[in-house]
């Protein structure tokens, strides 16, 4: 359990425009365990992965990656060091089928040519890891995927490659039951296999079934950062809607960093 | 509606309605393909070869490769333009600037063909170039970048050609493509060499897939597809190898024109590029979602601009064949309607004004559309006013099937 962060954010402050989102924010990220990252809606969850993950390029602040300093100024860059998001309003290509999106960016290719059919077998592999076995064709259009299928796919997208970090914002939003205990139990078994794993959700109850650690963001400061193990319910709640419960969280609640 | 991910290897029959069945499903989806255009092309010919008998001349024939060539080479290079959701509305008077560089270069400067073309063909790339790039960097509307472009390359094209007089083509080689024609037993060879390796190429593919256990065409399918490009291409150059010549005594005139080899190595080649190769996978991604091409590291900004120089060359292209057609210049070359032709062939090809749906070989069709509707009223006797009208009108008729398939794709959730 002294093992280091794979993943650290060391001060980090981003803003658009005037708007500053994120104040001298730090994270950290472990392999082998599930990091849950909550807070209210505009508390800068969503940024703070697309900075993580180079979609956003991060005005200041610290980025380490298995102890270095790293600069991750694009996907290619997040993708290289095997940091794999995926993303809240999804970012699949409609026009596309489920293969061609799995590996877009990324093609399989002999010489010149696309290699279609190993892209397709890998695909179905991955799939099948991840006991997907909703998808009628491989070969069919996003387009006419349902929601938790879609979200199947950029999940399986983001475990096709030999990722350490898999991010995930709000996953289980769109889905059923069925479906969610599905993404979650595939979380779980993503750290099992010593990934770090990055949960974003809002649902109080998959965030205490799958996470070892929680990171609650406030107004775009992190007001803590803790053990699942040695918090509440209650209190995370607190840190959210307030930033501060008790000894945790923001000293002075309305902002200035601990 | 479970199935397995995994696909099972089933035996041939059920693989077969299966695809049939697919392709119904996507037809009945919104997602129409090659259909309007194709069932237009039968229903125009019948029309007219009822209505003109001439329509049906091996002469007249000819006449439409010859007539369509230049618009469904534009259309091509302009399909990667749509693809993107983007437009070029100057690639009709860009093939005009080309031209008459190569027309300056050829008579004026009397430079050899083959370096006349290539500064045709590298003006088409610049201008291609500039396009892409005020789209994507500066972040100017293709709209307004390609409207203001239209002007002022219809300016050059003036410029060029010294204002109305025009400049004639002499040399021999560039006259060649659009006058004059294949050796039949050519013709015949390439036709039988080029079905082959289609044929072969189809096989060998579904082989490798049913050998990795993965879901392959049917030989069914695969064998009616060859069949129909055997018929239609082998019709098309048996037609082409009928003496054309009035008098067959004094000059022979049989055989395929030069130009259509030309666009069936045009049309193979963006095929491939289209469907082999991770660009043209990158073109549809951002055509279908700029965002999510972005995210998966694909570099959007160089993706538009070369999607402009393929236009802008494809028109450089084009402007050659107009001007071997024309044997000259003048400063109407690639004005009036050869825009609108070129976007409207691609559209009732089947390309989407949305981006993210289209192939190369929409623009052969939709330009046979095009060419067959322009000659056959031309054969009728119709002025060019209501060529225009109706040509206007067709375009509208193809843009609507375009938004109409697409809302019918977003009702049955497939958007
Ligand atoms: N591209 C942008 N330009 C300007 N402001 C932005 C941008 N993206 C996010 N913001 C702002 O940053 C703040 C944080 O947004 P973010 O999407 O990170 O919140 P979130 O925690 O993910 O919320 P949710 O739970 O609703 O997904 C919001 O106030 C939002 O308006
Ligand atoms: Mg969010």
């Amino acid at each position: 359990m002294s093992q280091g962060p794979i993943l650290e954010l060391r001060g980090i402050n981003k803003s658009f425009g005037p708007v500053q989102v994120l104040h001298d924010v730090a994270f950290s990220v472990y392999p082998g365990e599930v990091t849950a990252l909550v807070g209210d809606n505009g508390a800068g969850k969503s940024t703070l992965v697309k900075c993580i993950g180079g979609i956003h390029p991060i005005d200041s602040g610290e980025y380490l990656f298995e102890g270095e300093r790293v600069h991750v100024s694009g996907p290619r860059d997040a993708a290289v060091l095997g940091v794999e998001i995926v993303y809240q309003d999804l970012a699949l290509c409609d026009n596309l089928d489920i293969v061609q999106n799995m590996f877009l960016g990324r093609e399989r290719k002999s010489g010149l040519v696309l290699d279609e059919d190993t892209m397709e077998e890998m695909a179905a592999k991955t799939l099948a890891g991840l006991s997907v076995r909703t998808v009628k064709s491989l070969r069919q259009h996003v387009s006419s995927l349902s929601g938790g299928q879609r979200q199947t796919v950029a999940i399986a997208k983001a475990v096709l490659w030999n990722s350490k970090v898999v991010i995930l914002d709000e996953p289980t939003a769109a889905l059923g039951v069925a479906q969610t205990a599905q993404v979650l139990e595939l979380v779980r078994r993503l750290a099992d296999r010593g990934l770090a794993v990055v949960l974003i959700s809002h649902n109080m109850n998959d965030v205490f079934a799958v996470s070892d650690r929680i990171a609650a963001l406030y107004l775009g400061r992190m007001a803590a950062e803790v053990k699942t193990s040695e918090v509440t319910h209650a209190q995370i709640v607190e840190l959210i809607t307030s930033g501060r419960s008790g000894e945790l969280g923001l000293k002075n609640g309305n902002g200035a960093a601990s | 509606m479970t199935t397995e991910t995994l696909p099972k290897q089933e035996n041939a029959e059920s693989a077969l309605g299966g695809h049939v069945k697919g392709y119904f499903e996507r037809v009945r989806g919104g997602e129409l393909g090659a259909l309007p255009a194709v069932f237009g092309l039968v229903i125009l010919c019948v029309v007219f070869s009822v209505l003109r008998p001439a329509f049906l001349s091996a002469v007249n024939f000819a006449n439409l490769f010859t007539q369509g060539a230049a618009v469904a080479v534009i259309a091509m290079g302009l399909i990667f333009v749509l693809l993107l959701g983007e437009i070029d509305l100057s690639a009709g008077f860009a093939s005009g600037v080309c031209a008459a560089v190569l027309a300056v270069l050829l008579t004026l400067q009397g430079w050899p063909w083959y370096l006349a073309v290539l500064a045709a063909m590298v003006t088409g790339a610049i201008i291609g170039l500039v396009l892409g790039s005020l789209v994507a960097k500066l972040g100017i509307p293709s709209f307004v970048v390609t409207l203001a472009a239209f002007l002022a390359f219809q300016g050059v094209v003036l410029l060029l050609v010294k204002d109305g007089t025009n400049i004639s083509i002499r040399d021999e080689t560039i006259l060649a493509i659009a006058n004059k024609n294949v050796p039949p037993a050519a013709g015949w060879a390439a036709l039988i060499v080029g079905v082959a390796v289609y044929a072969a190429i189809q096989f060998v593919q579904a082989r490798r897939r049913v050998a990795r256990g993965l879901v392959a065409t049917p030989v069914a399918v695969i064998a009616a597809r060859v069949v129909t490009l055997a018929v239609v291409a082998g019709v098309a150059v048996y037609v082409l190898n009928l003496e054309r010549s009035r008098n067959a005594a004094l000059v022979s005139l049989k055989g395929v024109p030069i130009v259509v080899p030309l666009i069936v190595i045009l049309l193979i080649v963006w095929t491939f590029v289209l469907r082999r190769t991770a660009y043209g996978r990158h073109i549809y991604a951002v055509g279908g979602n700029a965002e999510a091409a972005r995210r998966a590291g694909i570099n959007v900004d160089r993706i538009r601009i070369s999607a402009f120089v393929i236009c802008s060359f494809m028109a450089s292209l084009g402007g050659i064949i107009a001007a071997s057609r024309a044997n000259s210049v003048d400063p109407n070359t690639g004005g009036s309607n050869v825009l609108l032709f070129a976007v409207g062939a691609a559209v009732i090809g089947g390309t989407s004004l949305f981006g993210g749906k289209g192939r190369a070989l929409d623009a052969l069709l939709g330009g046979a559309v095009v060419a067959v509707i322009e000659n056959g009223m031309g054969l009728m006797g119709y002025s060019a006013g209501v060529k225009f009208v109706v040509t206007g009108l067709v375009l509208l008729l193809a843009a609507g099937v375009d938004a109409l398939s697409r809302k019918r794709a977003a009702s049955t959730g497939r958007r």
